[in-house]
């Protein structure tokens, strides 16, 4: 019998040898090398979606993206600089503390979350050029404790539409959270009405304010800036709400129906303007901004 | 420790105990000549919410109240208190009117939170609420909101961007129950006494925190018909009003300016 075997295949390569006792260790692949599509469920080569702006080449998954990242795809290489938060601040006002109301644990959850996403905070605001035009910007962090808004958070908004109207800047936001921080209890709720107001303030002056909404983007940043832009837009499939898809389910005990809170339901009932995906966002915010900038262009 | 533990989470049980007044039954103790309106004008009418007009002494205002209801009956039609965005859209309508007209507004505050349902999602409940965050931070009026009950996240705070805030000494305000805290942060809904206890969400805390600028004392076993239970509209009465005209001599751009700071601080 021996002799027979491997006789009507061709050995695929030199690590598998003919007589059966191949070689079973394998090359060493990166852990990160591959992931799979959660859509479409394809295994993609990592370097492949990265290309094609962490865009599924298969389905047009749009998977979660770096605060750096985005800057890198909407700001105008070399234009951006981020604010000075603490220099801004209100004059008067104590300087922050990181667990304000001493909430258990809170501190060990903070710096974990520093040490993963490689930010400070779950937003990056400061100034850059879209398409050469000036605009003020933010970026919300999924990677920081998911994009969660406690005082920090809300602070650095409400500093950029300050200075926004300060400079008479339009705003371009993207936003991803998973809602209020409740580790600042009341004082992330009390988030939501201090960046309302200052994007009021914006809005009165007749200042634009275009925000994007990403996957997902839910709770009380729903229910404050994330409905509150001139222009509201959407990544494909984004999930997007007030309460949680989880939540709903648990008070009406039934399941969601499919595309639930998703950005195409939210366009054909009414609440967000377009939907635009990633690969033409640089061109349509640059577009918006030109529109609005006051000035004929030839 | 563990009586001290267990304080935050009995307000709890306090604000959302059965028989405790309601948005009704404060309308009918601090309104006379009480007129309510329905409907927001653009989808229906949402019982949760209580608006309408009527005098506070001799003052007109606008009351916007939420209501729990007392019967099951009253509880079913009006949500448990729970409002959908045409509730808050109704609300911003009176508000607006109340600007119009130079009426002072009063937001009566009780709910476990905005709705979180199929209906309210698909008709833009985080949309209503944001709206009325912006257009009442300028909403050329002096608005007091009195928090009686639950503050439940931001479906109370759609009521609450005020110039003062009271709170009724039982009543609390979060950004999350203590059972949904509980129940994210340790997978353990029961352990909500420790969440409540962490959350400060109590009366006394919001004043500390500066979140709340009066605490309105309770008699013991604070109950619809109970004996002290109409000191405390005589109390109210007098606080409201005396708030509401002081509120009235400040010009306009300097109570705005100060109700954008008073939120700003946080």
């Amino acid at each position: 019998m021996q002799m027979y075997r491997g006789l009507f295949r061709k050995p695929k390569n030199t690590l598998e040898k003919r007589d059966g006792t191949a070689d079973r260790s394998r090359p060493k692949i990166a852990d990160d090398a591959y992931l799979k599509c959660p859509d479409c469920d394809q295994v993609l080569y990592s370097q492949d979606v990265k290309d094609h702006m962490d865009v599924c080449p298969e389905c047009g998954h749009h998977f979660k993206m770096s605060v750096r990242r985005r800057l890198d795809l909407i700001v105008d290489p070399g234009t951006f600089t981020e604010l000075d938060y603490e220099a801004m601040a209100p004059e008067g006002r104590e300087s922050k503390k990181s667990n304000p109301i001493g909430f258990p644990g809170y501190e060990q959850k903070l710096s974990a979350a520093k040490k993963r996403s490689g930010e400070e905070e779950g937003v990056f605001c400061g100034l850059g050029k879209i398409g050469g035009w000036e605009t003020g910007i933010f970026i919300m962090d999924p990677d920081f404790m998911m994009g969660s808004m406690g005082t920090a958070v809300g602070e650095r908004i409400t500093c950029l539409f300050e200075y926004a109207l300060k400079k008479r800047l339009p705003v371009v936001g993207y936003t991803v959270s998973g809602g209020a921080r409740m580790q600042e209890g009341i004082l992330s709720l009390m988030q939501m009405a201090k960046v309302s107001g200052a994007v009021k303030r914006h809005s009165d002056a007749g200042l634009l304010y275009v925000v994007v909404l990403t996957d997902p983007t839910t709770g009380g940043v729903t229910a404050s800036f994330a409905m509150e832009g001139d222009i509201i837009l959407a990544e494909p499939k984004a999930l997007i709400g007030f309460a949680g898809p989880r939540v709903i389910e648990q008070t009406i005990l039934q399941k969601l129906p499919e595309g639930f809170q998703r950005a195409e339901l939210l366009l054909e009932k009414g609440f967000v303007d377009d939907i635009v995906d990633r690969k033409r966002q640089k061109s349509y915010l640059k577009n918006l901004l030109e529109l609005h900038s006051g000035k004929i262009t030839i | 420790m563990e009586t001290e533990k267990l304080k935050a989470y009995k307000r709890v049980e306090a604000a959302r105990s059965k028989g405790r007044p309601t948005g009704r039954d404060y309308i009918d103790n601090l309104i006379s000549n009480f007129t309510e309106f329905h409907g927001d004008r653009r989808f229906g009418e949402d019982k949760a919410i209580i608006t309408g007009i009527g005098k506070l002494k001799n003052l007109p205002v606008t009351v916007i109240a939420m209501d729990k209801g007392h019967t099951t009956k009253e509880k079913i039609a009006k949500n448990f208190g729970s409002p959908h965005p045409e509730g808050y859209r109704k609300a911003l309508r009176q508000m607006k009117l109340a600007e119009k007209f130079g009426r002072p507004v009063l937001c009566i505050v009780d709910t476990s939170g905005a709705y979180p349902g199929i209906g309210a999602e698909e008709r833009g409940q985080g949309l209503a609420i944001a709206e009325n965050l912006m257009e009442m931070m300028t909403l050329k009026t002096p608005v007091i909101s009195l928090f009686i009950g639950e503050g439940g996240s931001g479906g109370a705070l759609a009521l609450a961007v005020a110039d003062r805030i009271f709170m009724m000494e039982n009543a609390v305000y979060s950004v999350i129950s203590p059972e949904g805290c509980a129940s994210i942060l340790w997978k353990d809904a029961k352990r909500m006494k420790e969440a409540a206890e962490c959350l400060k969400l109590t009366a006394k805390d919001l004043k500390e925190l500066g979140v709340a600028e009066k605490v309105i004392p309770e008699p013991e076993d604070f109950k619809v018909g109970s004996r002290n239970e109409k000191r405390v509209y005589y109390l109210l009465e007098d606080l409201l009003y005396e708030e509401f005209m002081w509120a009235r001599k400040r010009p306009m751009e300097q109570l705005l300016e100060e109700r954008y700071q008073r939120f700003r601080k946080f």
